[in-house]
């Protein structure tokens, strides 16, 4: 058996690192279900505002996005940058 | 020794970005060209020929003719982002109609250009940054322009103990605004490479099809419309009586 070295455990690390981090999707996936799902209910209570619904629907489920990207972001970070030599 | 099974794994999916040839500017500074400086140029050459054809079409345009189809195009194109920015921001939208209308059609055909084979300008955070940071140079000076000394004293608002707070929100926002769109873009560009890259070939027909038309058409033409809705609504939090 090789002997692992110092610089393939960080980066094996940094891998699985990375694969944690992504985890911070659930959160957004949820969130955004939640926000469509309003917005189908109250599309069927109120047909003609569907626009306004839909923009609107569209304006949160975007900023809920933003700490699932955050996570996304660490993970590209630490896949590709190796900001541990 | 790093393991050369890793760099092929690697080298096989290709999203990064390249580096291309250095430009010396003086003896110290050297400008590193790269794909997306390629990928942006192309983009911003293709939107000056569309506006340069479109005003000399409209210059030629008589009303009592027919518009052509290009024409008929680029009306439908400035009504819709009219209305747009005249639903959120109302009296004020006449001011801003430029600006945003620049800023969506800049990001929509940056993202839309990940179908044509190039990597996207927007996937890269050195061009989403500056975009963050534009809306929030705008944001400020409309809130000072507008409220004067208000404007800072705002940061006390409920009670002073808040001050570091706000003044975090406040930088939070062209962070967040930068990162939405560069994850969003990088993340389909990351995932089409690696699609492209890391699947047998059998895997490769038709598939990455419908994926391009979410990642690239779908996603780019939703982060657009957000990217450009945030701004109007920052500005406007700003400039509301």
């Amino acid at each position: 058996m090789n002997q692992v070295t110092g610089q393939e455990f960080i980066y094996g690390m940094s891998a699985v690192g990375a694969g944690i981090a992504m985890i911070a999707g659930i959160g957004p996936g949820i969130g955004q279900g939640i926000a469509a799902g309003y917005a189908a209910s109250a599309v069927g209570h109120n047909p003609g505002a569907k626009s306004d619904i839909t923009s609107t629907m569209l304006l949160g489920q975007a900023v809920a996005e933003t700490t699932g990207l955050y996570g996304f972001a660490v993970a590209i970070i630490l896949m590709f940058v190796k900001p541990f030599k | 020794m790093i393991n050369p099974m890793m760099n092929a794994v690697a080298l096989d999916a290709d999203f990064m970005i390249k580096y291309l040839c250095e430009v010396p500017i003086t003896d110290k500074i050297k400008v590193h060209m790269t794909t997306t400086h390629v990928a942006m140029w192309i983009v911003m050459i293709f939107i000056m020929v569309l506006a340069v054809v479109a005003r000399v079409i409209i210059n030629k345009a008589d009303a009592s003719d027919t518009p052509g189809a290009y024409q008929n195009v680029v009306e439908m194109a400035i009504d819709m982002l009219g209305n747009m920015v005249n639903a959120s921001m109302g009296p004020q939208a006449k001011r801003f109609v430029n600006y945003i209308s620049a800023i969506f059609i800049f990001i929509i055909i940056s993202n839309v250009s990940g179908l044509l084979g190039l990597r996207p300008p927007t996937a890269d955070y050195g061009v989403t940054l500056p975009l963050g940071l534009i809306t929030f140079g705008m944001i400020h000076y409309c809130g000072i322009k507008k409220n004067k000394v208000k404007h800072f004293t705002a940061l006390f608002e409920p009670f002073a103990l808040l001050f570091p707070i706000n003044l975090i929100g406040e930088f939070a926002v062209p962070l967040s605004l930068s990162l939405r769109l560069f994850g969003n873009i990088m993340s389909g560009t990351v995932l089409m490479g690696l699609i492209y890259g890391l699947l047998p070939v059998f895997v490769k027909i038709g598939i990455p099809a419908a994926l391009h038309v979410y990642f690239d058409a779908f996603s780019g033409c939703i982060q657009a419309y957000v990217f450009s809705m945030l701004t109007m609504v920052y500005v406007n939090d700003k400039i509301a009586d």
